[in-house]
C-alpha cells in the first residue's frame, strides 16, 4: 500500500473516527457538567437571553478599546490567520470537493493563486503569533504543551497544502499524502485540545451571554 | 526476409531507410531517452553496426492487451522495425509452433543464447497454492520463471501487470498474483507499466539496449527515468486549467466543453508517472485526457484498489454512517460515564439554609443597573 492510498483510506477512517468519538465524550461532558445552583432571581434584560448569547458572540469579536495598544498586533495577526484559514478551507477548490463529497453541497472555487497567496499570509501570522507566544513572559507562562502542539497541528496542513500547490519538493503523490496525514493529525486531535474551540467558541459565548442576560450585566 | 546475421543498417537499408533516416531516428530517440544530442551519431552509429538480439517473451496471467497494443502498429516507422529486427524466439500468441514444439523451441534459444538474451513477461505471476491458477505445459508461470530468468541478460515487465501485480493482484487477490521484481532478485529489471503500455517506451528500451549494451536510466521504480520522471499532470494540456482552478464538474458541462482540468471528475494524473501525454496514443493522435477522460492511474501499482476512478484525488474512502454512528455512540458513552464518576467523586456545594421566596422579576431599566 502506498502512503498516498494509507492516507486516503485507513488513516482518514480511523482519523474521522477518533474525532467523532472525542468530540461526541468531550459533548456529554460538558452537558452532564454538573451546574451550580443559582439562587439569585433573575434580573431584567434588554437584549433577552437568546439575544444576550447573540450580542456576546458578536461583541467578542471586537477588542476593547482600552485593551487595544497592547493587542493591537496579536488581534491583527489572530484575524488574518483566521480569516485566512477559513479562505482556504472555504475557497480552495479540493477543499470543496471533500464537502461535496461529505455533505453533497458545492460552490466555485477560488484562483489556486489567491489560495497560495492567501496561505503565505496565514503561515506569516501563525509564525508572529508563535513568536509573540514565545517572547511575551506572561503568554510563556500560561503556555502549555497543549499551545504549542495545537499550533503545530494547524501551521503542517497549510504549509504542506502550499509545498503541494507549487509541487517543489518532493512529488505530487508524495505531498499529497502528507498533506492528508497532516489534516488527519489534527482531527485526531481537535478534541482533546485547544483547538476544540472550533466548535465550542460561539456555544461557549453565547452560555456566557445567556448568563450575562439574566444578571442584567452588559456584555 | 532476415537473415540472422544481418545488421539493423542493412535490413533498414532493405526498408527503404538510408543512414540520414537512422540518425533522424538516433536523434528522436535521444531526445525521448533524454540523452544529450550529441550522443545521436554514436547511437546512430551503434544501431547501423547491431546485430540481432533474442527475446524470449512469456505470457503469464494477463489478457493480451500488451501485446495487442505492440502489435497494432498504425504505420511502419523505426520503431516499429526495431520490434521486427529483435529474433523474438518464444512467444506462444504468435508462435506458429504449438505444444512440444513449442517448448523445444524455448529450450533452444535459452541454449543458443544463455546470458545474452532478453526476458519480456507480461502479465502477473500467481504464487498461491504453488502457482496452480495458470499453467502454460503443465508448468506454472512461477516455474518458468525461476527457469527462464536465470539464464537472461536481463528482464523486461511489460505492463502494470508484470510490473506490479496489476488487476490479478486487486483485492481479494485469489491467486496471490505478484509482479516480476517480487520473484526475480539476481537480474536486471525494467518495468514498463501501463494498462497497456505505450509501445514507445518499450522501443526506446530495446533501443538503448542495442545501441549501447545497457539498459538505461530507472527510477527507484524500476521504471525508465527518461518515460516515467513526470506525471501526467506535469505533461498534461490542461494543466493551465489545474493552475487556474477551473474544473469541470461534470462530463458534459461547459467546463468539460472547453476543455478544463478533469481533476475533481478523478483524475489521477497528478500521481501518475508515464508518457502518455507527451508521446500519446494511436501514432501520436490522442490519449485519454484529451479524450475527455481522466487518467485512471493504470501505470501505478495498485491502481485498481487506490479508490474510485471518479472520486477526486482530494477525498477518499471515508468511513460510512454506520461506523460512524458507533464512535458517536462510543465517544457519548465514554464522555458520560467520565462526567459521572466525576459529579460522584465531586462533594455537592453546600446549599443556603433558606432560598430566598420567589418574586417577579424586577423591571429595573438597563440604565439604573449598577
Amino acid at each position: 500500500m502506498t502512503l498516498l492510498a494509507f492516507a486516503r483510506g485507513p488513516a482518514l477512517q480511523a482519523a474521522v473516527l477518533i474525532m467523532i468519538a472525542g468530540i461526541c465524550w468531550r459533548l456529554a461532558g460538558i452537558f452532564l457538567l454538573r451546574r451550580r445552583k443559582r439562587f439569585a432571581l433573575p434580573r431584567a434584560s434588554v437584549t433577552g437571553r437568546i439575544g444576550g448569547a447573540f450580542t456576546t458572540i458578536l461583541t467578542r469579536f471586537v477588542p476593547r478599546r482600552t485593551f487595544w495598544p497592547r493587542i493591537a498586533v496579536s488581534v491583527m495577526l489572530s484575524g488574518v490567520f483566521h480569516i485566512g484559514l477559513l479562505i482556504i478551507l472555504l475557497g480552495g477548490a479540493p477543499h470543496i470537493q471533500v464537502i461535496h463529497q461529505v455533505t453533497g453541497l458545492t460552490w466555485p472555487n477560488l484562483p489556486k493563486g489567491l489560495i497560495v497567496i492567501v496561505s503565505g499570509l496565514t503561515l506569516a501570522s501563525m509564525i508572529g503569533l508563535l513568536i509573540r507566544r514565545v517572547l511575551n513572559p506572561v503568554l510563556r507562562l500560561l503556555s502549555t504543551v497543549d499551545d504549542y502542539l495545537s499550533w503545530l497541528l494547524v501551521f503542517l496542513p497549510v504549509l504542506s497544502g502550499v509545498l503541494l500547490s507549487g509541487e517543489t519538493i518532493g512529488g505530487y503523490g508524495t505531498l499529497l499524502a502528507l498533506h492528508i496525514l497532516s489534516v488527519e493529525l489534527l482531527m485526531i486531535w481537535l478534541p482533546f485540545g485547544k483547538l476544540m474551540h472550533m466548535l465550542l467558541v460561539f456555544a461557549g459565548r453565547g452560555a456566557m451571554g445567556i448568563d450575562f442576560a439574566r444578571k442584567g450585566a452588559a456584555t | 526476409m532476415m537473415h540472422h546475421k544481418e545488421t539493423l543498417g542493412t535490413m533498414l537499408a532493405r526498408c527503404g531507410f538510408g543512414r540520414r533516416g537512422l540518425l533522424k531516428f538516433a536523434i528522436a530517440m535521444t531526445s525521448s531517452l533524454a540523452l544529450p544530442p550529441s550522443v545521436a551519431p554514436v547511437m546512430a552509429a551503434n544501431l547501423a553496426k547491431a546485430k540481432r538480439r533474442s527475446v524470449i517473451w512469456l505470457s503469464f496471467q494477463e489478457c493480451t492487451g500488451c501485446l495487442e497494443t505492440l502489435l497494432r502498429s498504425s504505420s511502419p516507422t523505426i520503431d516499429q522495425l526495431i520490434f521486427d529486427f529483435i529474433s523474438l524466439d518464444y512467444q506462444e500468441s504468435l508462435m506458429a509452433a504449438a505444444g512440444s514444439a513449442a517448448e523445444q523451441t524455448l529450450r533452444e534459444a535459452m541454449a543458443a543464447n544463455k546470458g545474452e538474451y532478453l526476458l519480456a513477461i507480461d502479465g502477473s505471476i500467481p504464487v498461491k497454492d504453488g502457482g496452480v491458477y495458470s499453467l502454460t505445459g503443465g508448468r506454472s508461470n512461477l516455474s518458468m520463471l525461476e527457469e527462464v530468468a536465470a539464464d537472461a541478460k536481463a528482464v523486461l515487465a511489460i505492463g502494470t501487470c508484470a510490473a506490479y501485480g496489476g488487476i490479478p493482484k486487486a483485492y481479494p487477490n485469489p491467486t496471490g498474483a505478484v509482479g516480476v521484481e517480487d520473484l526475480v532478485s539476481n537480474k536486471p529489471i525494467v518495468n514498463i507499466p501501463g494498462c497497456p503500455p505505450v509501445p514507445e517506451v518499450l522501443s526506446g528500451v530495446l533501443v538503448h539496449f542495442i545501441s549501447f549494451g545497457r539498459l538505461p536510466e530507472l527510477d527507484d521504480r524500476k521504471r525508465p527515468l527518461a518515460y516515467f520522471g513526470t506525471t501526467i499532470h506535469d505533461q498534461c494540456y490542461r494543466r493551465p486549467f489545474y493552475d487556474q482552478g477551473k474544473f469541470a464538474k461534470s462530463f458534459d458541462d461547459d467546463g468539460a466543453r472547453q476543455g478544463w482540468c478533469l481533476f475533481e471528475l478523478g483524475c489521477k494524473g497528478p500521481v501518475t508517472h508515464n508518457a502518455c501525454a507527451s508521446l500519446k496514443w494511436n501514432g501520436g493522435t490522442s490519449f485519454p485526457i484529451e479524450a475527455g477522460h481522466g487518467c485512471i492511474g493504470c501505470s501505478e501499482p495498485d491502481f485498481w484498489d487506490a479508490g474510485g476512478f471518479y472520486t477526486s484525488l482530494a477525498g477518499g474512502s471515508a468511513t460510512g454512517w454506520k461506523s460512524a454512528g458507533i464512535a458517536a455512540a462510543v465517544g457519548l458513552a465514554g464522555g458520560a460515564a467520565a462526567a459521572l464518576s466525576t459529579r460522584i467523586a465531586t462533594p455537592l456545594e453546600d446549599a443556603p439554609a433558606s432560598p430566598p421566596e420567589k418574586t417577579p422579576p424586577e423591571k429595573t431599566p438597563p440604565d439604573k443597573l449598577p
